[in-house]
């Protein structure tokens, strides 16, 4: 099965990258973004079929990898 | 004194961490490879050199700071073993969890190289007893993400424990301002674990070791660790 994981910076944290896009996309004459903040995208396939399992092997591949939980929050979507 | 080198994949600094653990602590230090399980048998240091571990993938120091040699590295800090990060090495030990915080992306964007001056908190260490508290130090950084960010709670406890190694400051020993190159909390240039044994920083002493280099200000840090571990043994 399919998944993919997203992981943000959590609110309050600094995004100096996602700020110069802003920044960006309004010199570019892109109108109307109030703000943008960058995060990153996972897709992961898995040799499992059982969501439950899946969601469980997804959250440690989180904690213990993908994700540093100090400033970043992950989320975990099956498709 | 006996030192062990950690090398990973994409690191550039280990020759000069050798050089000045050489010249200024006056050991032959061993290098270590990132997937070994063990570190050489009565290793007293560690130090994690700088550089682009793994590419910097994920993020700086994430695929490092889980390789094997780390659970080693993690041992030996329980035992009260030194360690030192240095840049790369300092995020490799923050993503290891043998350090609190994260160093996140400059505050400008830009990768920082150039000479920096930094406020010596306290000389009462391992890393520092060679220097003077309060004493300014001139070094270098080069870095894209040396901005220390950690919880409140986390900054608090850092500072109510005096755990703060170095802030970036001006000539004058001012702190604050354009003083402080990447946007750090604090103006935090490293940090110490709880017992003082592990110390992570992002500026460059090993660098400043002779006078052809433009300074001398880095001796101090590997002259201690001999003292200091001279001292234990």
């Amino acid at each position: 099965m399919k998944a993919r994981v997203t992981v943000t910076l959590k609110n309050g944290v600094l995004d100096p990258q996602g700020k110069a896009i802003e920044g960006a996309l309004r010199s570019l004459g892109v109108e109307g973004v109030d703000s943008v903040r960058q995060g990153k995208m996972f897709e992961v396939e898995l040799a499992t079929s059982d969501p439950e399992r899946a969601k469980t092997l997804l959250k440690e591949a989180c904690e213990r990898l993908l994700a540093n939980t100090v400033v970043e929050n992950y989320s975990i979507e099956l498709l | 004194m006996r030192a062990a080198v950690l090398l990973f994949p994409g690191l550039n600094r280990e020759n000069d961490a050798m050089r000045a653990l050489q010249q200024a602590g006056g050991v032959k230090p061993t290098l270590v490879w990132h997937s070994d399980h063990d570190l050489p048998k009565g290793t007293d240091l560690v130090v994690v050199p700088g550089g682009f571990s793994y590419g910097d993938y994920l993020r700086c120091g994430a695929i490092a700071g889980r390789a094997n040699i780390m659970n080693a590295v993690r041992a030996h800090a329980e035992r009260g073993g030194l360690v030192l990060g240095i840049c790369n090495g300092f995020q490799i030990l923050c993503e290891s969890g043998l350090l609190p915080g994260v160093l996140m992306r400059n505050s400008n964007l830009r990768f920082i190289c150039r000479m920096q001056h930094l406020r010596v908190e306290r000389n009462d260490t391992p890393f520092t007893n060679a220097y003077a508290k309060g004493q300014i130090i001139e070094v270098c950084v080069a870095h894209g993400e040396g901005n220390y960010t950690a919880a409140a709670d986390t900054l608090a406890r850092l500072e109510g424990e005096g755990r703060v190694a170095f802030r970036y400051s001006d000539s004058a020993g001012s702190i604050g301002g354009d003083a402080n190159c990447n946007g750090s909390m604090n103006d935090i240039a490293g940090i110490y674990s709880e017992r003082f044994n592990v110390l992570g920083m992002m500026p460059h002493p090993e660098n400043l070791i002779e006078t052809i280099m433009g300074g001398t200000d880095g001796r101090g840090l590997f002259e201690s660790l001999a003292a200091a571990t001279a001292k234990a043994a």
